[in-house]
């Protein structure tokens, strides 16, 4: 489904802040993989994810999504194939719209936009079915601006947003590290249940160790702008934390005291 | 002079006489803040392209109608110079990377040496109401104050119905969030290029009707159009949110951005009516756009600043 072909990408290239962000990056998702992605602080992880949605070219290599070479595509052209949830809520939607408004913007991804109303009635109907799968009770609150609805809930209906039309790849950024932690494991349920009901593939970062051994059928580890663990099948399965963090050090060697502690909270 | 001869001097009736000419002048101005207030509000950009685009559609619609052109065509093509000119504060902006506000500077400055050439290098062209057949003109004013009631009045209907589009909600996403806008598919530049568009071709129609009414176009007739534009964005929110309050929607708010120029224009009117001295007029105008802008600003402050927390000084409250 997804094929990332040795990708390199350099910010700030001969100057004092260049950083090598990805460095030979490569990773192949089959359809309905769902994969968390760990890695210390500055590890690539969202520099992997901004690449897959195009928010800059890559320097070198290539990006293939569902067959189709999108390493040239602006970020606008890919994300009709592309949901995301960002770690910011606030960034996931517009806040001076209404939640019906917001829901048809996602509906309309990828299609051309034209001169036909912005929201029908019929797709309002759709909308209050979703929202209320949610059990926030937003579905009586359609007409009200998102950006009065609280982190969580906006969390939350990024997330449906991500889904509305059916996108090839979700991408999920540390999309719950900013909910308090009951909400958090709200959220976290919730992705799973839309991943698996709309058998989605996904990518989600995550911090958390445990939710990361918890969540999908795959789990790759990040250091360095590449992927130095990649774990899947029957063996993920049985991963614990204590398992996860003997590989790591096997793997990263003498930098596992600094990542530790990153990785261990 | 004394107080009292100062206050018998000022005749009532004369300030009754003068408003209707004010409510005329006001209604265009009203129609040129909804250019403004489609940058300002909806593309979230500061545009300061409309001072020279505003010029530019007077100038055009006076020439072509001394040209002979029928007036409505004139304004026509006032409106597309207008898009021209927002179309280059776009590019200027999405293609080249120059910031909306320095972008739209460029444009007003350049468009001073274009407008003086549409001119014919002249600083001030007239055209008779007498010799032509003019769309309103202010020796007429109830007549104009009509035409430019039906001209909102249209306009306002198209934004509500155009900003209720796919696209149109497209353009709003982009002013909202780009990044959420981005992420669901939306082009943001090909967006705001397509605002700044729509937004001067407004601009350059009022423009043209100003100097229709007035009886010429004149080199400097657009200066502080932004700043005008933005104080009749302001006062219609303020007002329509008094007087509506929740029930304001969309329609209401365009509406009252209309009625927002209006309302300033009154106030100009009693200004000079006071005998205060017009020069002082910007300096008026600066004052009341600096203080609506800053109230949003002031009301977060004194909810939760600093400024609060040490006025109440030793309290328990951390
Ligand atoms: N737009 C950018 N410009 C310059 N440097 C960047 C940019 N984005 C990321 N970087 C740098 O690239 C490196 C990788 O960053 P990235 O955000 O991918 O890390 P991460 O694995 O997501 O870390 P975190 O867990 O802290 O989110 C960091 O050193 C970061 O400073
Ligand atoms: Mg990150």
């Amino acid at each position: 489904m997804l094929k990332l072909e040795h990708l390199y990408k350099t910010f700030n290239p001969g100057t004092i802040n260049e950083k090598i962000a990805l460095s030979d990056l490569s990773l192949h998702l089959k359809p309905g993989d769902f994969v968390t992605v760990i890695g210390g602080n500055g590890a690539g992880k969202s520099t992997m994810l901004n690449a897959i949605a195009g928010v800059w070219a890559v320097d070198k290599g290539r990006i293939i999504l569902d067959g189709e070479d999108i390493t040239a595509l602006p970020e606008h052209k890919r994300a009709k194939l592309i949901g995301r949830v960002f770690q910011d809520p606030m960034m996931g939607t517009a806040p001076n719209m209404q939640l019906e408004e917001n829901l048809a913007l996602a509906l309309r991804r990828g299609q051309r936009r034209g001169l036909s109303w912005g929201v029908t009635k019929a797709e309002r109907e759709i909308y209050r079915e979703r929202l209320k799968s949610l059990n926030l009770g937003l579905e009586d609150r359609m007409t009200v601006k998102v950006g009065l609805l609280s982190g969580g809930q906006r969390q939350a209906l990024t997330l449906l947003m991500a889904a509305l039309q059916k996108p090839k790849l979700l991408l999920l950024d540390e999309h719950t590290a900013a909910l308090d932690p009951s909400t958090a494991a709200k959220v976290l349920e919730l992705s799973d249940k839309i991943v698996q009901e709309n058998q989605l593939t996904a990518m989600m970062i995550t911090h958390n160790m445990s939710d990361a051994i918890r969540h999908g059928n795959r789990l790759i580890m990040m250091n360095e702008g590449s992927i130095i663990l990649d774990i899947s099948g029957e063996e993920k399965k049985k991963l614990t934390k204590q398992m996860l963090m003997e590989k790591f050090a096997q793997v990263a060697g003498a930098q596992v005291d600094s990542d530790q502690v990153l990785l261990s909270k | 002079m004394s107080i009292a001869v100062y206050f018998s001097s000022l005749s009532f009736l004369k300030l009754l006489k003068n408003m209707p000419g004010g409510v005329a002048q006001g209604l265009i101005w009203g129609l040129m803040a909804l250019g403004v207030y489609i940058t300002f509000r909806l593309l979230d950009v500061a545009d300061l392209t409309v001072d020279g685009s505003f010029t530019t559609g007077g100038a055009c619609t006076v020439m072509l109608i001394l040209a002979g052109w029928p007036a409505w065509a004139a304004l026509l093509v006032a409106v597309i110079a207008g898009v021209a000119a927002g179309f280059c504060t776009g590019m200027l902006h999405t293609k080249l990377g120059i910031p909306a506000i320095l972008a739209g500077i460029l444009t007003q400055f350049s468009l001073y040496s274009i407008n003086l050439h549409i001119m014919g290098m002249a600083a001030n062209k007239a055209v008779s109401v007498d010799k032509y057949d003019l769309v309103l003109s202010s020796r007429t004013v109830p007549s104009a104050i009509l035409t430019g009631f039906i001209i909102a009045l249209a306009l306002v209907s198209f934004f509500y119905w155009y900003f209720g589009t796919e696209q149109g909600s497209a353009l709003r996403a982009t002013g909202s969030n780009p990044s959420m806008s981005r992420a669901q598919g939306i082009d943001v530049n090909a967006m705001k290029v397509l605002g700044l568009s729509i937004s001067n071709g407004i601009v350059a129609l009022s423009g043209g009707l100003m100097a229709q009414y007035q009886g010429f176009a004149d080199i400097n007739m657009g200066r502080g159009a932004i700043v005008i534009g933005l104080a009749a964005v302001i006062i219609g929110e303020v007002v329509g949110r008094a007087l509506l309050g929740k029930h304001l929607n969309f329609y209401g708010t365009l509406s009252f951005t209309v009625i927002g120029g209006i309302l300033y224009y009154a106030v100009v009117v009693v200004v000079l009516w006071l005998k205060l001295n017009s020069n002082d007029l910007k300096l008026f105008t600066a004052i009341i756009v600096a203080v609506f802008l800053s109230v949003p600003y002031l009301r977060d402050q004194s909810k939760s600043s600093f400024a609060r927390l040490k006025k109440k000084g030793g309290s328990t409250n951390a």
